[in-house]
């Protein structure tokens, strides 16, 4: 019988990855400089290729004729369950980083716990998920230093973005239902996070901010009005026309 | 050395096949064209990103948005090879970037068309990058080292999109009666534009002559024209679609196409501005730049502060 818990954690990995990769793509061709639109492109194709992985093991895990296809573009918002972290606009490029950083920061260290995992898949998938993520966050933590230290403008564009997407981290530490049992130590994995992301904000001369109330629901299917326009766009061939081949 | 004897230098090694490389004497002419065509070229790739772009977000499945993406990802990293080929000839990327976004620069005409459909992008990468590859095939033997040597690489990944390209329209012909006439449709739309890549016939072509004296272009508009028309008038078959041309048919004397008439009141047109997109181009080129002053700034502030604190300890 298939193991629910660990399906939802799965498909709840795949769409974390699928909607941030599909928010980065979107400055693809739009980038402040040319090196710069390659570089944030590469962690978008990065972070699709993630979610391609884990979305074809859930479909081998359903065995039903699912594939990666049918849980990306055939789902409800009610049924994604992404961070809302990853889901929130892109902004400018201060806000992006540091969306990008404040993610890359946790996914370093739960992948890290996650590629010793019992489950042989997701501990493969995150084995191999790794490196790219340790390249994105020595990126995201370069931009977040260059930016908050960089001229005031780009300081005051930082501040900004901390305010925006800080209330949209708490939401990772609290587990949901399906990751109680996944062998992920959640608690443990915010003590060093907010220790790395103190290092980085305070090398780039800004704080951590403290008592900010925490936005939660998207592990759970209850997200922000973004992701009803995300999906809009991304299922839409799928959606008008279905069930070709494409 | 005189300026004479240095010129007799530079056309013996043209003669001789023997590379231009950027420290060497050459004609300011020579210099100023290279300048044209190279960054004309770079820009081209970089407004190319913007048709395509459109529907990275919109890609029917997980594996077409990775290759799209991937492929617009191509065309920003060939720009960077050309841009950087044309800092070779004295003139840096920010006046190359600005000559495009005055409106001094053009770029590949094409790209003022609008992507309606998602076979549009199975038809610009068959279609677009299959003219691109005859032009840029030829490149790789053009007489300025730097651009040559940019343009095998380029030449290699352009081929693995035309492949792509076809790859993908090839899935639509064999798919749905809609999915068969949205590649119909995408075919009939870019197949014009596309021969108009070529650029003006031979008899109009202004700047024709002595690039070719230089060798920096090695075959006429009119010759890269006639061999697409036979390769694609070939693969297309394949599709089972047609293109739309009532006059194509094979002309076994000439072994080769025989075919209609492009429309050149509307290149002349799409040239002058007045394309579906080219005020979106611009405008979207523009955007991206000017918002992106301020990380560029903050970069480089960033980076002296570094320096001079390097300094001071």
């Amino acid at each position: 019988m298939m193991n629910n818990n660990l399906f939802n954690y799965t498909l709840h990995l795949a769409d974390t990855t699928l909607i941030l990769g599909q928010r980065n793509a979107a400055w693809c061709g739009h980038g402040p400089v040319l090196e710069q639109d390659i570089a944030i492109t590469n962690i978008s194709l990065d972070l699709i290729g993630q979610s391609r992985s884990f979305y074809q093991y859930a479909a081998t895990q359903k065995a039903d004729g699912s594939t990666e296809d049918s849980f990306a573009y055939l789902r409800s918002e009610r049924e994604f369950k992404n961070c809302l972290l990853v889901e929130q606009p892109n902004g400018d490029w201060a806000q992006t980083i540091l969306r990008q950083f404040l993610f890359s920061s946790f996914q370093h260290l739960l992948f890290q716990q996650l590629q010793n995992n019992k489950d042989a898949t997701l501990a493969a998938i995150a084995e191999k998920s790794l490196k790219e993520v340790t390249y994105h966050l020595r990126w995201s933590s370069e931009w977040v230093i260059r930016l908050g230290d960089g001229t005031e403008e780009s300081r005051n564009k930082m501040l900004k973005a901390i305010t925006e997407l800080w209330p949209f981290t708490g939401e990772q530490f609290i587990p949901a239902t399906y990751e109680e049992n996944m062998g992920i130590n959640l608690l443990s994995i915010k003590e060093v996070w907010l220790k790395k992301v103190t290092d980085i904000l305070t090398e780039a001369t800004l704080q951590v901010p403290e008592n900010i109330f925490m936005h939660t629901g998207g592990k759970n299917g209850i997200h922000t009005e973004q992701l009803g326009f995300i999906l809009t766009e991304l299922q839409y061939i799928q959606k008008t026309y279905p069930g070709c081949e494409w | 050395m005189t300026e004479q004897t240095s010129e007799n230098v530079f056309l013996q090694k043209i003669e001789a096949e023997i590379k231009i490389e950027p420290k060497d004497w050459m004609p300011d002419a020579y210099r100023k064209t290279n300048i044209r065509q190279i960054s004309q070229h770079a820009h081209s790739e970089i407004v190319g990103m913007l048709p395509e772009g459109n529907w990275i977000s919109r890609a029917p499945s997980l594996k077409r948005k990775l290759i799209l993406l991937a492929k617009v990802q191509d065309e920003a990293g060939h720009g960077l090879y050309l841009y950087s080929a044309c800092e070779t000839l004295g003139i840096t990327r920010e006046e190359t970037i600005n000559d495009l976004h005055s409106g001094k620069a053009k770029y590949a005409s094409i790209f003022n068309y609008p992507t309606l459909s998602w076979a549009d992008i199975g038809a610009i990468g068959w279609l677009v990058d299959g003219a691109a590859i005859m032009n840029q095939v030829m490149l790789t033997r053009t007489s300025y080292g730097p651009y040559a040597r940019a343009m095998v690489k380029i030449c290699k990944e352009e081929s693995f999109h035309q492949r792509q390209g076809f790859e993908s329209l090839l899935v639509l012909s064999k798919g749905t009666e809609a999915q068969k006439q949205m590649c119909q449709d995408a075919i009939n739309r870019w197949w014009w534009p596309s021969l108009m890549m070529f650029g003006p016939k031979d008899s109009e072509s202004t700047n024709s002559d002595q690039s070719m004296k230089w060798k920096i272009k090695r075959k006429s508009n009119d010759e890269l024209r006639q061999s697409f028309v036979d390769m694609i008038a070939e693969q297309i078959k394949l599709l089972s679609m047609k293109l739309p041309d009532d006059k194509l048919k094979w002309n076994k004397e000439k072994n080769q196409y025989d075919w209609g008439e492009i429309n050149w009141d509307e290149f002349w047109n799409v040239i002058k501005g007045n394309g579906p997109c080219n005020k979106e181009r611009i405008a979207a080129r523009s955007k991206a730049w000017e918002e992106g002053e301020w990380v560029r700034i903050a970069a480089k502030t960033y980076a002296e502060k570094k320096i001079n604190k390097q300094v001071a300890v």
